[in-house]
């Protein structure tokens, strides 16, 4: 048999048993009524002990949504989402009120554990080596469990540089000024369907504020779990670097196996000042559902950052191996003068994956640059989209974009696209694009095999080649890591 | 003694079509052989054969590396088992250091015969040294592998796989195409280097010139898929005095 129609076979036996999060945590859960209404919403807001403005802005959105109607235009197919047949609020009985890590229950601990999440301060992440005598690095972690924050760590710590790290729930209370100052500034709530959806019913997520001139010390990072069945998962994420910081985040997600789909509509918020940077990283494993399409997560997503002041710089990295539908532009807008905006992305889809995804650079200020590097590899009968906007305002005088967009094709029953919108508007721009789709080499895989690589590894090695030069803008120590889900995703050659 | 390669009455076809007719030939441990032959008469397809491309299929016959029959080992243990064909025409993998290229290859070989994986150290330190003697930049080797080389380096990378995974049978096809003649002295310099009383090396070329610097003990005709003629190294001279006019109407 040629070596890439093994590799094809492969790929379709391994499909979903490969994913190794699938597991369910059998726990009590406290649920709100089944489907969506103001009183589900107003319940919500109770259970979070939020201020009347959130409950209203809540319900401001939850009205112009049912004004709505879902999008079409995206490459992907699934059946209609019954709004109503969904719980929009689950969360483990246990996890009453906020608490220190003694009091979470173990139970929740173990299912982190398994994940290979440090919820202790003293642990680091599983998998990551450094040499000798070099100091481990630290990673702060909140850990959100379906609809609410279960533990967030080193808080003290941050706190004491002025750092603010805290579920958003939890941010409501405690920095309410500021979360009324910037939540839905960047993704308003009128923002698109998904969107509006979440402003109305968004349960938990992280809230960071990096004080001016402060470079956050350690890692943060945010790990996200569906457990609970039929649930939604609507987390909001809202990151504010003041002027002169830095920050560098990273968000991590898992499901466990099921055969209904599960609906996941997020929406994250970046706001940098003058001079400050934030550098967003996503691994994104949701369960992709099994071989024959059934089951899985759609992962709806709106991320935005906006590149408020000016030489400010807002940097995506993503690494998409989950999910049964994607539907992210991780986007930035460049407003403040010389601002600079980063997009990388790894996508693979396999099985009966389908993604629709890109970003949206807008460049509004002048001397604004961006830099999108896209890589998608397609296998198996899945199908995978880049869809990226460049646009430039009249006034966006010498705004520079270069975007490289690589399709790599596994087999001969995927599909890549690539899409791109190119909008220029001030005559001074130089935008750039290049694009190349190619299917995988059986010339190079039979000569790596010459060379004693297994067919797994070969192909493991030639895609990772391939996605090369976005890995290597991962935090070191999620490289290592997306490194190998990526093999994963492809082979099983890694148990 | 077994034989190193032992290929008996060997026939193989490409998408249908014979290309190997009948082929017969047989290397032991220490002995060079070089096969030589007009263009067209099958001797790329031989390597590809024994290290079993995909699209290459075995009909008839026997090949067997070390009393083990070829045709029942997919690529890679192929390869495992001590078989090296150094590529007429390299491939490129980009975005994989050479270097990163390297390791994947030696330990994927070691651990496949159960052996322990080498140290990075060691495995730098023996590149180095290999480096020197092929005269190659180590720059070279952060490179992605042969991407950008020129023919020349390309070659030389392909040498020095070969020097650092120590195979017991040696396929070089068409070595000496793209080089001049100083390459040409490396490359042979580091073959020549692999010659020794447990390998065996088979050269496979068009042209007397590589065999100037690597001597052969052995020297096939092939035309039309088989060994036609056999005889020392004074066969290859005889062959640039006369061409290869009469094997290929005797052939047919």
């Amino acid at each position: 048999m040629a070596a890439v129609q093994e590799t094809v076979e492969q790929v379709r036996r391994v499909g979903a048993d490969q994913y190794k999060y699938g597991f369910i945590t059998d726990i009590e859960s406290d649920l709100a009524p089944k489907g969506l209404s103001e009183e589900v919403i107003r319940f919500i807001s109770a259970k979070k002990d939020e201020p009347e403005w959130m409950l209203e802005w809540r319900l401001e959105a939850y009205r112009r949504w049912l004004t709505m109607t879902e999008p079409k235009w995206a490459r992907v197919d699934y059946p209609a989402i019954d709004y109503q047949d969904l719980y929009y609020y689950a969360a483990p009985k246990s996890t009453a009120g906020p608490k220190s890590l003694d009091e979470v229950d173990p139970e929740l601990l173990r299912t982190y554990e398994k994940l290979g999440i440090p919820l202790h301060e003293r642990e680091i992440l599983a998998g990551v080596e450094r040499p000798e005598g070099e100091e481990r690095p630290r990673v702060a972690v909140d850990a959100v469990f379906d609809s609410v924050s279960v533990a967030t760590t080193f808080k003290e710590e941050l706190k004491k540089v002025g750092v603010i790290f805290c579920p958003i729930s939890e941010a409501l209370r405690e920095h309410p000024e500021l979360v009324r100052k910037y939540l839905g500034t960047v993704v308003p709530t009128s923002d698109n369907y998904f969107a509006t959806l979440n402003s109305a019913v968004f349960s938990d997520g992280s809230f960071v504020y990096i004080p001016p001139g402060v470079r956050c010390p350690m890692e943060l990072s945010t790990y996200f779990r569906i457990n609970e069945k039929n649930t939604g998962q609507f987390e909001r994420t809202l990151i504010i670097a003041d002027k002169g910081s830095y920050v560098s985040y990273l968000e991590g997600c898992t499901a466990p196996k099921r055969d209904e789909n599960q609906l996941h509509a997020a929406v994250v918020e970046l706001v940098t000042l003058d001079d400050a940077e934030i550098k967003y990283s996503t691994v994104q494993n949701w369960y992709p559902g099994d071989e024959n399409g059934r089951g899985g997560i759609y992962n709806f997503v709106t991320k935005r950052g906006d590149c408020r002041g000016a030489n400010s710089k807002i940097s995506w990295t993503q690494v998409e191996t989950g999910s049964a539908i994607t539907w992210k532009y991780p986007s930035c807008v460049l407003r403040g003068d010389n601002s600079r905006g980063e997009f990388y992305s790894i996508a693979i889809s396999n099985g009966r994956q389908q993604v629709d995804s890109g970003t949206k650079m807008i460049h509004l200020g002048k001397g604004t640059t961006s830099r999108i590097i896209s890589k998608g590899i397609s296998a198996g009968r899945s199908s995978n989209a880049y869809r990226g906007l460049v646009s430039a305002h009249r006034k966006a005088e010498g705004a520079r974009n270069f975007t490289n967009c690589d399709s790599l094709l596994i087999g001969d029953a995927c599909s890549a696209h690539t899409i791109p919108y190119i909008e220029a508007k001030n005559p001074s721009c130089v935008f750039e694009h290049e694009a190349t789709t190619s299917k995988i080499s059986e010339d190079v895989l039979f000569y790596c095999m010459q060379r004693g690589l297994s067919q797994e590894d070969a192909t493991a090695l030639v895609v990772n080649g391939f996605v090369r030069d976005v890995l290597q803008q991962l935090p070191m120590e999620f490289a290592v890591e997306a490194q190998k889900l990526i093999s994963v995703s492809l082979e099983g050659s890694v148990g | 003694m077994t034989a190193l390669l032992e290929i008996r009455d060997l026939k193989a076809e490409i998408a249908g079509k014979q290309i190997l007719n009948g082929y017969d030939l047989t290397v032991k441990a220490g002995e060079v052989h070089a096969i030589m032959g007009p263009n067209g008469s099958g001797k790329s397809t031989l390597s590809y054969v024994l290290s079993g491309r995909p699209g290459y299929k075995i009909t008839e016959g026997q090949a067997l590396l070390a009393g083990a029959d070829l045709s029942q080992m997919s690529v890679d243990e192929r390869a495992a088992a001590g078989l090296f064909l150094a590529f007429q025409y390299p491939l490129e993998v980009p975005g994989v250091a050479t270097m990163t290229f390297l390791r994947a290859a030696l330990n994927a070989q070691r651990k496949k015969r159960g052996e322990e994986e080498m140290s990075s150290p060691d495995l730098i330190k023996r590149v180095k040294e290999l480096a020197k003697i092929l005269d190659m930049d180590m720059e070279m080797l952060r490179r992605p592998v042969n991407v950008g080389f020129s023919g020349g380096e390309k070659k030389r990378a392909e040498t020095l796989q070969m020097m650092l995974l120590e195979p017991k049978l040696c396929i070089l096809d068409e070595t000496d195409s793209g080089l001049d003649i100083d390459a040409l002295k490396v490359v042979s310099n580091g073959v020549n280097q692999l010659r020794s009383k447990d390998r065996g090396i088979v050269v496979i070329t068009h042209y007397q010139r590589l065999l100037d610097y690597i001597t052969p003990d052995v020297v096939h005709v092939q035309s039309a898929g088989r060994i036609v003629r056999t005889g020392g190294k004074e066969l290859a001279l005889e062959l640039e005095e006369t061409g290869y006019a009469r094997y290929q109407s005797e052939a047919a």
